[in-house]
């Protein structure tokens, strides 16, 4: 059963390399739109701390560890999990999921796998290339340990990204138009830029609530950067875990509703 | 067509227009919803400003700003670039191009259109803005400064909505422009006061951005919203905008021609 998804996942993968080494010339457009768009998130950081060292307890070489995070999950989503899955928004419309659905394998699978670009992993070089910086301004590298729960809390992200994706495409089977949902929720994705103590003054912490536990943004972004200090406890790291766990079992229930739901426009 | 022509129309499209954009509300909801990152940024800033001002912007200051950010992202949108890149990769522009009235004017005419509706999402805006700063912070004080904000917001649609044509005429010399829009708008981003307000930049840096359309897409109307300048010199800034919106314009108008020749429709 896992072998037979294993080889599945490498043909579809495959299939998506194919694609897009015929397309070369988009690793330079890709590259150059990354570091674009990194600078979009790093201009602010300059201005903010042009003046003053730190932020509610984050340093310039700190928050930079927050945009670093940021800019790699940014290259997971847009390279691994937008694609196929803007393709199930595409397929409800049509109606043309059926096929999918007859398959003999899980359809959440099939949808999840079915499209990847692999030169927006180019964020993800850009993201490691921050980190280094980063690190040489603060003088010191990070902990073997911290690297290590890093790399978990890396894991619980990607986790946690895709789970929240589930979920809004699922939305799709009950209003259909939701081409925009992606802007909606990558533009709700912007509030991970910062460390979420920065939204602590405001309105009395609701938006750190709101970030920590309805959409889990802080876990996704601050506690990786703060695992990679070494300054998270142990708690947070059991909680990260728990928590996408918990987040993707809801998705994974919600998406099951909601093929159920799913009437084809075209019979 | 005739400038006549173009006004007898002109009521038609505009309710052909206003019908879409109200059949398509729920839609729109969400682009309004995705325009959030002023107010990411004014929760940054905000907490940047806890103990000490900023420059001349303390929290107050930045809640009206950014409030102001959103309401004039609001009425200064334009998205005809989109649409055009759509339309000449599907070949239906060719359909437009047989209606005895430019195509640009259709353009403009749905994005007029849409105004009312997005005035719905701005004006309360403004209210809370008053509401949580206060009207003499929030608002221009006089008739002149009202004046001055309007024909600024007018034109920063001006600006943006040209630059649109531009670049989606671009389109019909690359096949795509998308990345193009992408470059821009990453510029817009930075360099026009929607994530920081313009006056917290470096001097040098300042002077740069003065010269460059982006500063009057956005941030002269807010500036002039939260009335940061004295009449001289927010003549002198209206000045330079509309003379971007007049250079913008020829430079659209001239792509556009020149690449609608070349439109051979595939597809359509």
């Amino acid at each position: 059963m896992v072998r037979r998804y294993l080889r599945l996942f490498g043909v579809q993968l495959k299939a998506s390399t194919l694609q897009a080494l015929q397309y070369r010339v988009d690793f330079f457009t890709e590259g150059f739109t990354s570091l674009c768009w990194t600078f979009t998130a790093l201009a602010p950081l300059f201005v903010v701390y042009g003046g003053r060292p730190e932020v509610e307890g984050w340093s310039f070489g700190q928050a930079l560890l927050v945009v670093g995070w940021f800019t790699l999950l940014q290259g997971i989503l847009e390279g691994a999990i937008n694609p196929s899955l803007t393709g199930v928004v595409e397929h409800i419309r049509k109606g043309t999921l059926d096929f999918v659905l007859l398959k003999p394998a899980d359809a959440q699978f099939l949808v999840s796998t079915q499209r990847f670009l692999p030169w927006r992993a180019f964020n993800v070089l850009t993201g490691v290339g921050l980190f280094v910086y980063a690190f040489s301004l603060l003088g010191h590298g990070p902990s073997p340990l911290g690297l290590l729960t890093s790399l978990v809390l890396l894991g619980t992200s990607t986790l946690l990204l895709y789970s929240l994706w589930i979920l809004t495409v699922s939305a799709a089977f009950f209003v259909v138009r939701v081409d925009n949902l992606t802007y909606l929720f990558s533009s709700i994705f912007d509030f991970a830029r910062w460390p979420s103590s920065v939204f602590k003054g405001v309105a009395r912490g609701a938006l750190t609530l709101v970030f920590t536990y309805v959409i889990p943004l802080a876990l996704m972004t601050t506690f990786p950067a703060e695992a990679m200090l070494g300054r998270l406890p142990l708690t947070s790291l059991v909680g990260a875990v728990v928590g996408s766990l918990v987040f993707s079992w809801v998705a994974r229930r919600v998406w099951i509703r909601s093929i159920g739901h799913y009437t084809s426009a075209s019979s | 067509m005739s400038l006549r022509g173009v006004l007898r129309a002109m009521p038609t499209m505009l309710r052909v227009g206003f019908a879409e954009s109200v059949a398509y509300r729920a839609e729109m909801f969400v682009w309004v919803l995705s325009t959030t990152m002023p107010l990411v940024n004014m929760v940054l800033w905000m907490a940047v400003a806890k103990h000490s001002p900023v420059g001349p912007y303390g929290q107050a200051e930045f809640v009206s700003y950014f409030l102001a950010t959103f309401a004039v992202r609001q009425l200064t949108s334009a998205w005809a670039a989109w649409i055009i890149n759509w339309e000449v990769k599907q070949g239906t522009l060719a359909m437009r191009l047989l209606r005895p009235i430019s195509p640009l004017w259709a353009y403009m005419f749905d994005n007029i259109a849409g105004f009312p509706l997005r005035l719905v999402v701005a004006v309360p805006v403004m209210v809370l803005s008053v509401v949580l700063v206060g009207a003499d912070k929030a608002l221009p004080q006089h008739a002149w400064q009202w004046g001055l904000f309007l024909v600024a917001v007018l034109g920063g649609w001006a600006i943006t909505f040209l630059a649109n044509v531009a670049m989606g005429a671009l389109s019909l010399f690359t096949d795509s422009s998308q990345k193009t829009m992408e470059v821009w708008m990453v510029l817009f981003f930075v360099c026009s006061g929607y994530m920081y307000p313009v006056e917290l930049l470096p001097d040098g840096l300042r002077a740069v951005i003065n010269w460059l359309p982006f500063r009057y897409q956005m941030g002269l109307p807010v500036e002039l919203m939260t009335g940061a300048h004295d009449l001289p010199t927010a003549l002198g800034l209206l000045a330079r905008q509309w003379a971007w919106v007049l250079g913008m314009g020829t430079l659209a108008l001239g792509i556009w021609k020149y690449g609608v020749r070349r439109f051979a429709a595939f597809g359509g």
